[in-house]
């Protein structure tokens, strides 16, 4: 059974939503990761600064993506939904996890007064921007490989403990870093940090041609472990593959060159993510789990997908000119919280000098990789002591 | 499949918990979303038309507050869309189709309301006035609307409609009376109402401190006087809702009002019971008003109320005692702030004053604690009251609980997350208001809010500065 018309147009609308958050939210992740690469409290600040900047007035508007996935999701494909969400379980917990985390960091890092909360709120911060990206990762690898069951009745832990959903968490977390850096370039160059920009630029190029081994390795993975996603994307997706792939290339080559043109060498990049998101969706046609649930047999009535499909339509009229407005606005940098508000307290007479130097450090790299790193042992550890032995009964 | 999940037949009691407590947390913060916009821009509305700085300054420092409780806010939400998934598979798997259409359209006033948050808060400096008071109307308009829509959701749970079901799976869906089910009306007015109550009082109620310490100045009366005028207004508007809906609920969902008000069995003259607790068929230490539950229903004593007998066991509401006793919470706050309104109404007609009598200023500064208990209760008699049904009438709560192991650890990990959460969002605001009472310009510059651009411009070396700050200023927190 071919799957209907408003099946295929929703399904469509997904995966360019997922796209969307792979590329909005992606980099917003990805400044995370490059906060917690950026060295001692010293040499991270200018870095540390400008991720800071660069991020604060859309990173909302970017993490609703999420959410808007998780609503067409569980509206027009409810049993995919409903499977995804029992088998993993865990992943998608520890994702979760990641996202509160970050936002606690957020709220806490910049009021934090003493510098040993400054360093733990920093290290929450910095795991959730990898703990997040890498379980949602081992998600969609788990959902490419097949791996979910359409009936689960409880945790499946191997549906994402495969090599290639492992794999896919790592292409996730390198994929971020990657995104991140090439939007940062043209930031620091617009504000006319030539050092910042060569900085990033390096990133970037590193972040990249891992990305691109990454890549290439889940895609070697997938040969064996989902014939038919294989399939998908040496046949029917293998032109948005070789746009990708080119696309990718070209990046590399702008900051080789170093040409730095703001929208060209985004646009690229974003265009190297977003193609293999769609590959990836093509690829899966017409299957949402490859060959256990078809798009048809999964999908919702008519009537939900039509839905669905006026949403996305207002969404793009409301919400596409306000994400216009906001990126606008940003980009001229007209959104900024540095404001001080000295001449209204002289005015509503409230003044009241007290001499005084506030300032924190961020805290440094070496305490900050340490935490995550046990953090993350700790996640593994619970992992195995609490849902292995239930995974075997 | 179906008859599966009654095999598994998994205790539900973990994941009920877990849902209970984000819901209970987020709905405080969802209410700041929805109602705090308004608040500000009333404040920044009086602060340009008048060149009134004071109100002007008002309006900034909320909206600093602002930026940190709609970031726990947007997390707290999010972690509500998963659980939806990961505690309720079988509910979603079965119901998606019809109850994920509100909340789809939830999804457009999320991403309006978190663009324009984005604008409006990061705006200040460099947008023109008007042009920026105009950037916070969508973040009001969608908040209404987004609670509208998610509250259709909750409706939909508790009054179900707009779907045909043909084997056990929804056939077809019509959007229109699923979104606009029967208790959609009652429940979306009841929400938002509170949300403008809640957030009126609190912001109120942290001025009335500053009030009875004696800061009278126009800043802490304007502080006062605009939130709380805000709130009052909803609060007569509140009481006559709840009147209203307690008939709805009467008419539409009996066992559930039934528990609320204690009818064991259906009869006439009916007893208005006040507090009391309700042990095997007997009320205890309570005050019964004789046929008055007859009289609220029908208007007459005659009146016939449905009993929880009406049911089987198995489909009776637990705990009738904590459903009894919130809604008789929520309905005592309800009036104790509504009188609170009404008396500042009074002398604001006949003294064109603010009324700053610390016999009025106490119980306002304890109002917002008490709206959000308020909320709080008839949270609980909602969702405690619609129970062993996560559908009402349709689905049971234990078949659609997730078979996964591992939620009793999910729910120890949301719990301490949580309780750290609150204490963000409770500190951060007292923590800058106790900065923004010492009042340095210098510190005022470098004031942050969730992911502000940095201390670094304003200050010079950072590593050094927080020794300098504790030996200069040398307050309390000198240590």
């Amino acid at each position: 059974m071919s799957p209907s018309p408003d099946t295929i147009a929703v399904a469509a609308i997904l995966i360019m939503v997922i796209a969307a958050y792979a590329l909005f939210g992606g980099a917003d992740f990805g400044g995370g990761i490059w906060d917690l690469l950026a060295g001692s409290a010293e040499r991270g600040r200018a870095p540390r600064d400008l991720i800071d900047e660069a991020i604060t007035p859309v990173w909302e508007a970017n993490h609703v993506w999420l959410v808007f996935i998780l609503v067409l999701l569980w509206t027009a494909f409810p049993p995919a939904f409903a499977a995804i969400m029992t088998a993993l379980f865990v992943p998608l917990s520890l994702s979760l996890l990641g996202i509160v985390l970050r936002g606690v960091g957020f709220a806490f890092r910049h009021t934090a007064e003493r510098l040993r909360m400054q360093q733990l709120t920093g290290a929450l911060f910095a795991a959730a921007s990898l703990i997040t990206p890498f379980f949602m990762g081992t998600v969609v690898g788990a959902v490419a490989t097949g791996k979910v069951p359409v009936h689960p009745r409880g945790n499946v832990l191997a549906a994402w403990t495969s090599t290639t959903a492992i794999l896919t968490g790592l292409l996730f977390v390198a994929a971020c870093a990657y995104v991140s850096a090439v939007f940062l370039v043209p930031e620091a160059r617009g504000r006319g940090h030539a050092v910042l920009t060569r900085y990033f630029a390096l990133r970037a190029t590193a972040a990249g041609v891992l990305t691109g081994a990454l890549a290439g390795g889940t895609f070697a993975e997938l040969s064996a472990s989902s014939p038919h996603v294989f399939a998908g994307l040496t046949g029917i997706a293998l032109p948005l593959v070789a746009i990708s792939i080119a696309a990718g290339m070209a990046v590399l080559g702008m900051l080789w060159v170093r040409w730095y043109n703001a929208l060209g060498i985004r646009v690229t990049a974003a265009i190297a993510v977003a193609t293999v998101v769609w590959g990836w969706g093509l690829a899966q046609y017409p299957y949402l789990f490859p060959t256990s649930l078809s798009l048809g047999a999964g999908s919702a009535p008519k009537a939900s997908l039509v839905g669905e499909f006026v949403v996305a339509g207002l969404a793009l009229l409301l919400v596409a000119p306000g994400f216009v407005l906001l990126y606008f606005l940003q980009q001229r940098r007209m959104l900024t919280a540095a404001e001080t508000d000295a001449d209204l307290r002289l005015a509503a007479r409230l003044e009241r000098p007290v001499p005084g130097q506030p300032a924190m450090a961020p805290a440094p790299a070496a305490a900050r990789v340490t935490t995550a790193l046990v953090l993350a042992l700790l996640a593994i550890r619970a992992i195995r002591d609490v849902f292995s032995p239930a995974d075997r009964r | 499949m179906g008859t599966m999940a009654h095999v598994l037949a998994v205790d539900p009691v973990p994941a009920r918990s877990q849902m209970g407590s984000s819901l209970g947390f987020h709905i405080i913060l969802a209410c700041f979303g929805i109602a705090f916009a308004a608040v500000t821009m009333t404040a920044e509305w009086i602060g340009i038309r008048r060149g009134d700085a004071a109100a002007l300054l008002l309006a900034r420092r909320w909206s600093k507050v602002m930026a940190v409780l709609v970031a726990v806010g947007a997390v707290s939400g999010t972690v509500l869309s998963y659980e939806m998934g990961l505690l309720w598979p079988g509910m979603m798997g079965r119901f998606g189709a019809a109850v994920g259409l509100p909340f789809s359209l939830e999804g457009i006033f999320f991403f309006l309301e978190a663009i324009f948050v984005g604008v409006y808060l990061y705006g200040w400096e460099r947008l023109p006035p008007w042009a920026h008071w105009w950037s916070g109307m969508p973040i009001v308009v969608a908040g209404i609307l987004g609670a509208m829509s998610v509250i259709a959701a909750n409706s939909w749970m508790n009054s179900p409609a707009g779907y045909t079901l043909s084997h056990g799976k929804i056939s077809s869906v019509d959007p229109v009376s699923v979104f606009f089910n029967a208790a959609t009306p009652y429940e979306t007015a009841h929400m938002v109402l509170a949300a403008y109550m809640v957030t009126g009082f609190l912001v109120a109620g942290v001025y009335a401190v500053g009030l009875l310490r004696g800061r009278r100045d126009r800043y802490h009366r304007l502080g006062f006087a605009v939130p709380f005028t805000i709130a009052g207004i909803a609060a007569p508007l509140q009481v006559m809702m709840g009147d209203i809906i307690a008939r709805f609920i009467e008419h539409n969902q009996p066992v559930k009002f039934a528990a609320m008000e204690y009818v064991p069995r259906t009869t006439r003259d009916a007893p208005e019971w006040i507090g009391g607790i309700f042990i095997n068929g007997h009320v205890y230490l309570g005050a019964a008003i004789p046929a008055f539950d007859s009289i609220l229903v029908g208007f007459s004593p005659h009146t016939r109320v449905i009993g929880w007998d009406s049911v089987p066991p198995d489909q009776r509401p637990p705990l009738v005692t904590l459903i009894h006793l919130s809604f008789d919470l929520m309905v005592g706050i309800g009036f104790f702030l509504l009188a609170l309104a009404a008396w500042q109404g009074w002398w604001w007609w006949f003294h064109r004053r603010l009324l700053v009598t610390p016999w009025f200023l106490v119980p306002c500064a304890l109002s917002g604690v008490a709206a959000v208990a308020a909320m709080e209760a008839g949270w609980i008699v909602t969702e405690v009251g619609r129970q062993p049904w996560i559908v009402y009438r349709v689905l049971l709560v234990s078949n659609a609980v997730t078979p996964a192991t591992g939620v009793p650890v999910t729910l120890g990990v949301i719990l301490v997350l949580y309780a750290i959460l609150t204490v963000v969002s409770i500190g951060i605001p007292l923590f800058m208001s106790r900065r923004w009472r010492q009042g340095a310009a210098a510190e005022e510059e470098t004031e942050q809010v969730p992911y502000g651009p940095s201390q670094a411009r304003a200050g010079s070396s950072s590593a050094t500065a927080p020794s300098v700050r504790r030996t200069s200023s040398g307050g309390p927190e000198a240590r």
